[in-house]
């Protein structure tokens, strides 16, 4: 199994724990991967309200390097996973615009024929590996782990440019991953909602409340963490969280936020170092070592 | 086909305001019939107090919006099969963000104030000499996305944004004000755009999540009449934002070098000379840094980035032309 690797800008700026946990845990799955070293930002939704076209030309362009590799390209980042979704979407249902954004790649030779898909580790692991093949990578089983999943909107939304009729399971995968390393689930109504990172640097106040009313509401309702495909939803829900929950009167900043690949690494008994766990900034002490206390399976 | 129906009761003569109480129904449905269906059924069949609106049951009047599964639509256009298997329980409540009357009814008395807000209505600087104003096929085709709105509320109910802050404008009420600024009669543009760029709660607020798009029963897609709105602002001359700044830096730095750069992009959000934010973020900087997460200070570039700025120049170039 070998895909075109785009970790996306925070993964390789803010979070660097997110890319250094997904290249260890690919490593155990037998992902191998190739990263687009030249592609673009996907302009997250920000360029696309300035310029759609613009926007479009740069996520179509991290396909057609990918579609020369003959590989489909695997993301570790919700909105990455939507933002180029939808560019996708868009140019496959409009030959016409194909043929117009290609004109402007034609310069660096490459040209998008709409061979390759672009896939969150998060559908991979339910969908490529699959439950039964992922369960036999982990060496505990986290039963007694309390965690609340959080997806971030791109991945969630809008549901035509994310494949949900063909493969409905993407809909529940984050709880399907949360319930094979054994934990539980979590379950309250902010799990798709925003977590507010777009507007954090225009509206705090707003965004601020986001985080409090999501992370308060998870920990009152008893979990340990909360899982997150999404990197801006993790630099967000994790570095503000502090401020949000003092600002808010949410109680105490206590509930760690989990990247994805880190909650993987836990379970397939990967050093916490390796997996960045120290680098956040709510404390996942407590976390790790709930998980350190579980007996490794023989 | 045998269904469950759990729906949101709420009596405000006997309740205080906020409370709720569930009450669950088995029915015995049509294969095919809808949400609005199954309550028409209860209301006349087992509980005539249950308080539902409803009218023309064919998703145009927009009277019969309500949350099932958590979700807002048009009860009249759900049907039951659609939204769950066999066996599995329907969750109907009243709609969100909308003060609640009674049971499944809200009133949209807020809906409609910020509606009035956005003077939903043409604004002509002058009046034809004769017959009624005209504006041809072409200057109004557009327009259609916006006026299929039939103010239901469903954009309203599931905003994510006003489920934080009850002055933001919302979805339905931004999209009618599109609607004005992009039609060719009125000559209140550069106005409405400057109005809805400074106003607490304006276009710079959505977060862009897309439950708007997704809920909308029209296809209106509000939050890219939000976003068409934020460009059209900034090249109507506004740039007294941080939405502005944060566009332009975003903007900059993938141009230059291919990927974003995280902390120049909050600080020229925050603008140089507003001293708290800085400080605010300078906070947040230093303990980024102490545990070793801080983005490197030479911003990280994409290979032969060169060639996503062409691609920029381009695009900049056609566009200005």
């Amino acid at each position: 199994m070998k895909f075109a690797f785009y970790p996306g800008c925070v993964a390789r700026g803010a979070g660097p724990e997110l890319f250094d946990s997904a290249v260890a845990v690919m490593d155990r799955l037998g992902i191998e991967w190739v990263e687009l070293t030249g592609a673009a930002c996907t302009g997250a939704g920000v360029l696309q309200e300035k310029d759609q076209k613009l926007g479009d030309i740069l996520n179509i362009r991290t396909l057609a390097m990918a579609e020369e590799l003959g590989l489909p390209v695997l993301t570790i980042c919700s909105t990455c996973q939507g933002v180029m979704g939808q560019a996708d979407r868009r140019v496959r249902r409009d030959a016409d615009y194909l043929a117009e954004v290609n004109g402007y790649l034609a310069e660096e030779g490459l040209s998008y024929s709409g061979n390759t898909t672009v896939k969150h580790l998060l559908w991979v692991l339910v969908e490529d590996i699959g439950v039964e093949t992922l369960k036999k990578t982990f060496v505990k089983e986290l039963s007694g782990v309390n965690l609340a999943p959080f997806y971030g909107c791109y991945i969630v939304r809008p549901s035509d440019a994310l494949g949900f009729d063909e493969n409905p399971e993407r809909q529940t995968s984050l709880e399907t991953v949360i319930e094979a390393v054994g934990g539980n689930v979590i379950d309250f109504p902010g799990k798709t909602a925003c977590c507010g990172f777009p507007i954090l640097l225009i509206n705090q106040r707003n965004s601020l409340r986001m985080v409090a009313n999501h992370t308060g509401t998870a920990s009152e309702l008893g979990a340990d963490a909360m899982v997150t495909p999404c990197p801006l939803c993790h630099l967000n829900l994790d570095g503000y969280q502090p401020k949000a929950r003092r600002q808010n009167n949410r109680g105490k900043a206590d509930l760690p936020i989990i990247h994805l690949p880190q909650l993987l690494g836990l379970a397939m008994g990967i050093d916490t170092k390796t997996l960045g766990l120290g680098k956040h900034l709510v404390n996942t002490r407590d976390i790790v070592r709930k998980v350190d206390s579980i007996s490794v399976a023989s | 086909m045998q269904s469950k129906i759990k729906v949101s009761r709420y009596d405000p003569e006997t309740m205080g305001a906020g409370q709720q109480r569930w009450d669950e129904f088995d029915l015995d449905v049509h294969p095919s019939a809808t949400v609005l269906d199954a309550l028409i059924q209860i209301r006349e069949e087992v509980d005539g107090t249950l308080a539902l609106r409803c009218a023309c049951r064919a998703s145009i009047c927009g009277s019969c919006g309500m949350r099932v599964n958590g979700d807002a639509k048009l009860v009249c256009k759900t049907r039951i099969a659609d939204v769950v298997q066999e066996g599995e329980t329907v969750v109907v409540e009243p709609m969100g963000n909308h003060p609640v009357i009674k049971d499944l009814v809200v009133t949209l008395d807020t809906f409609f104030d910020k509606v009035r807000q956005v003077d939903p209505y043409l604004q002509p600087d002058t009046v034809p000499e004769q017959g009624e104003y005209v504006a041809s096929d072409e200057s109004m085709v557009n327009l259609l996305t916006a006026m299929n709105c039939i103010m239901c509320g469903a954009c309203v109910s599931d905003c994510t944004v006003l489920e934080v802050d009850e002055a933001f404008i919302g979805p339905a009420a931004l999209a009618k004000a599109w609607r004005f600024v992009e039609d060719p009669r009125d000559d209140q543009r550069e106005e409405r755009l400057e109005e809805l760029n400074n106003v607490e709660g304006g276009i710079w607020d959505c977060t862009r999540c897309f439950k708007c798009v997704e809920v909308c029963p029209k296809d209106v897609a509000p939050m890219d009449r939000i976003m068409e709105m934020r460009d059209m602002a900034i090249e109507a001359g506004n740039r007294n934002t941080p939405g502005y700044r944060h566009t332009e830096s975003f903007n900059n730095s993938v141009k230059k070098h291919g990927r974003l750069d995280e902390a120049r992009l909050a600080v020229e959000s925050a603008g140089y000379t507003n001293v708290p934010r800085l400080i605010d973020l300078a906070e947040i900087g230093v303990k980024s840094v102490l545990k070793g997460k801080m983005p490197p200070i030479m911003p990280h570039k994409a290979d032969d980035s060169e060639k996503i700025t062409r691609i920029f120049d381009r695009v900049e170039s056609e566009r200005n032309s």
